[in-house]
């Protein structure tokens, strides 16, 4: 294990060095470029024996990805923003194809109107393209979710392609120290991928097929029932990274001070440091506050979620998102949650973030006080409410 | 070049039990081909005509590995498809795509282009029936000038489509590519012999076959192969190929049969005027001008 001072984007890119790709498709787009870019580098001094591609578009990026996940490769690529939105239908083809291709999203605002820092609208719209999405907090994790995502895809329970959501800039261009594996340790944990699901020259196979509305629905169910395996797979897979590299990971929620928690507040991402401060410190002013940190959107931690906030008060989500005509998205799982387990608890709905705009250590404590004193359902931090008339 | 015979051609079959219409020319080509490339090819195959007819789960067609790849991705899928094979270690195999031309010269152009820049070592062979026949028939970057389809309707005011076939051949060559060949399922020795040339060449490959559609086309099931001959006879389509950075034309007609038969004959150029088919006939005997001029005449 050594040590390095690493970018989110450089320290995934470390992650992906140790999971050996065999094929790497790649396609630029701020604030994700420095990721293919080390990689480049990597094979270009030896160091990641990877087929690696240049391709012209994000279509053909997740295409070419695909391809090589059918030929039976270890197949990445990396996106933001755009370019996810222009790859969307290539997302459905491989979720459906039970293709288990990692691609690395830096979260970035769509446009219009343009611009390139970091919300979370791009990867939450495609929460329903089946597949499994992941939001990291650190440098760190996203180095272990690099590595760890491989070995949850592939897992043949699950056989979904998974999406490792990095906050734009803010986690992707923020330098942290970073402890990095020793390829020995990563080769242990993550076994070369073996599959059914390719071109098999002994018995050939036609692939990614068109089925009729009987057969169709049943290969729905499927890929739904594959996503949903995946929570276990993730306990499993972080038990094992545990004892190998030493780190532990909470599954698809991360919880903090929520054991005694009146009021607690939901988020996900990079924020969540911001948000435990504050908690700290509303704790210290007498109000018991704690945290969700949701680290995985599919599968949805729905249980998770209903469990931790069962005997809290009351409840925020604070997301960098919004559903036009709607709310947050986060925050519409987080109610079914609830309504599933029965559980009747006031949430409000905070979105902020929007296009990069920052969110003070200010903003989380007014969502804390707010929830005191009952804010309006749906806030835009620093405008008010939604108009909504709510 | 055509000396192919019958007996010459292996009788294994790779696509069949497959529901194209009677008379498919595509379905001919993608059979032939694969005949060529063998149990190894693995095809790809965007939304389309052959993907529509050959792969509905469980009636499955292909007896080689085959997939169908995103409407605009035939070009990128065989690049991954290739790119991973090799990093599994197999080197015996032929990425093959089958693409039609709406797949082809629109919607998948830019994941082609992509393909050839990068020398990726894949054969792409378009079945350019002309128009979006798998939705209805739908004007493509490749319908020819005067054709009734049903977004170019043949009115009063405007006679079918009014622009020309985009020239594709030359695009794909454009790119520097290792080889490139038009073909027609008219002359399938030709075109057999095309495939075999292409498998044996390392870089991209493009072949552009000609491959009638009788429901498109308003011709008899029976007539395809025959008015594929007949497209390359009067000279609204020829026979060449790219190499080496040279064009070659592989049949000069020593004179055109009759294009105004060749249109009339089918339904959907019937409503053109004589006017509109001197205009065919004029464009034609230009673009052979510029094929004498440019191309050389060899085998």
């Amino acid at each position: 294990m050594s040590k390095r001072f690493l970018s989110g984007n450089e320290a995934f890119a470390e992650g992906i060095r140790l999971a050996k790709p065999d094929v790497i498709s790649a396609y630029p787009i701020t604030p994700q470029t420095i990721v293919v870019e080390r990689l480049s580098e990597m094979v270009e001094d030896g160091s990641l024996q990877s087929e690696f591609i240049h391709v012209e578009s994000e279509h053909s990026a997740l295409s070419c990805a695909i391809g090589a996940s059918a030929a039976g490769a270890r197949a990445f690529t990396a996106t933001s923003s755009q370019g996810l939105l222009y790859m969307a239908e290539c997302l459905y083809y491989a979720s459906g194809g039970r293709f288990p291709i990692v691609m690395m999203n830096a979260d970035r605002s769509t446009a219009l109107p343009w611009n390139i820092y970091g919300d979370q609208r791009d990867s939450l719209s495609q929460l329903d393209s089946g597949w499994i999405q992941a939001y990291a907090e650190n440098a760190q994790e996203s180095l272990d979710l690099a590595l760890m995502s491989y070995r949850i895809a592939e897992h043949p329970d699950v056989s979904t392609p998974f999406m490792v959501n990095l906050d734009g800039f803010v986690l992707t261009h923020t330098y942290e120290t970073v402890e990095i594996p020793e390829s020995e340790q990563a080769a242990r944990f993550l076994p070369a991928y073996e599959t059914e699901n390719r071109v098999d020259f002994e018995n050939p196979k036609n692939l990614a097929f068109s089925a009729g509305p009987d057969h169709n629905y049943i290969f729905k169910y499927k890929a739904h029932r594959g996503l949903l395996a995946a929570a276990d797979v993730i306990a499993e897979t972080e038990r094992e990274f545990a004892e190998i590299f030493g780190r532990k990971y909470s599954g698809l929620i991360e919880q903090y001070r929520t054991e005694d928690a009146d009021l607690i507040l939901i988020t996900l991402g990079s924020i969540a440091g911001l948000c435990r401060e504050s908690a700290d410190r509303m704790r210290m002013q007498g109000i018991r506050a704690g945290v969700i940190r949701i680290r995985y959107m599919r599968p949805f931690p729905n249980a998770e979620i209903a469990e931790a906030l069962r005997n809290a008060k009351a409840f925020a989500v604070l997301e960098k998102d919004i559903s036009f005509g709607n709310e947050g998205t986060v925050f519409t799982n987080v109610n079914s949650a609830l309504q599933k387990a029965g559980l009747n608890i006031p949430g409000q709905n905070y979105i902020g973030g929007l296009g990069g705009r920052n969110i003070s250590a200010g903003n989380i404590e007014a969502i804390f006080r707010g929830l005191v004193s009952g804010a309006p359902r749906v806030s835009f931090i620093g405008i008010g409410g939604d108009g909504s008339g709510e | 070049m055509a000396n192919k015979t019958a007996e010459s051609i292996s009788r294994e079959e790779f696509f069949y039990g497959h529901k194209a219409c009677a008379g498919c020319g595509g379905s001919l080509a993608v059979r032939a081909a694969l005949k060529v490339l063998g149990q190894n090819a693995v095809s790809v195959l965007p939304a389309g005509c052959m993907s529509a007819v050959g792969f509905n789960f469980p009636q499955l067609c292909f007896s080689n590995n085959s997939i169908i790849s995103t409407f605009a991705g035939t070009a990128s899928m065989l690049t991954g498809i290739e790119a991973g094979l090799r990093a599994k270690g197999y080197t015996d195999f032929t990425a093959v795509g089958f693409a039609g031309d709406g797949g082809t010269a629109d919607i998948g152009i830019q994941a082609l282009s992509g393909a050839i820049d990068r020398g990726d070592n894949i054969i792409y062979i378009c079945y350019d029936n002309e128009a979006y026949m798998n939705t209805g028939i739908q004007k493509s970057g490749l319908t020819p000038f005067g054709a009734r389809t049903t977004t170019t309707p043949a009115g009063q005011n405007i006679h079918g489509n009014i622009r020309e076939k985009k020239n594709m051949f030359e695009i794909v060559a454009a790119h520097g590519i290792p080889y490139a060949a038009t073909a027609s399922i008219g002359y399938l020795p030709d075109f057999i012999e095309k495939v075999r040339k292409a498998s044996q060449i390392k870089g991209t490959k493009y072949i552009h076959v000609i491959a009638p559609c009788p429901t498109g086309w308003g011709i008899a099931p029976d007539e395809t192969v025959e008015i594929a001959k007949e497209v390359v006879d009067s000279g609204l389509w020829y026979l060449a190929e790219y190499e080496n950075g040279r064009f070659i034309l592989n049949r000069k007609p020593k004179q055109f049969t009759d294009a105004a038969a060749y249109l009339r004959k089918q339904g959907r150029f019937r409503h053109l005027s004589d006017e509109d088919i001197a205009h065919v006939i004029e464009s034609r005997d230009r673009k052979w001008e510029y094929i004498n001029q440019n191309f050389t005449y060899g085998g």
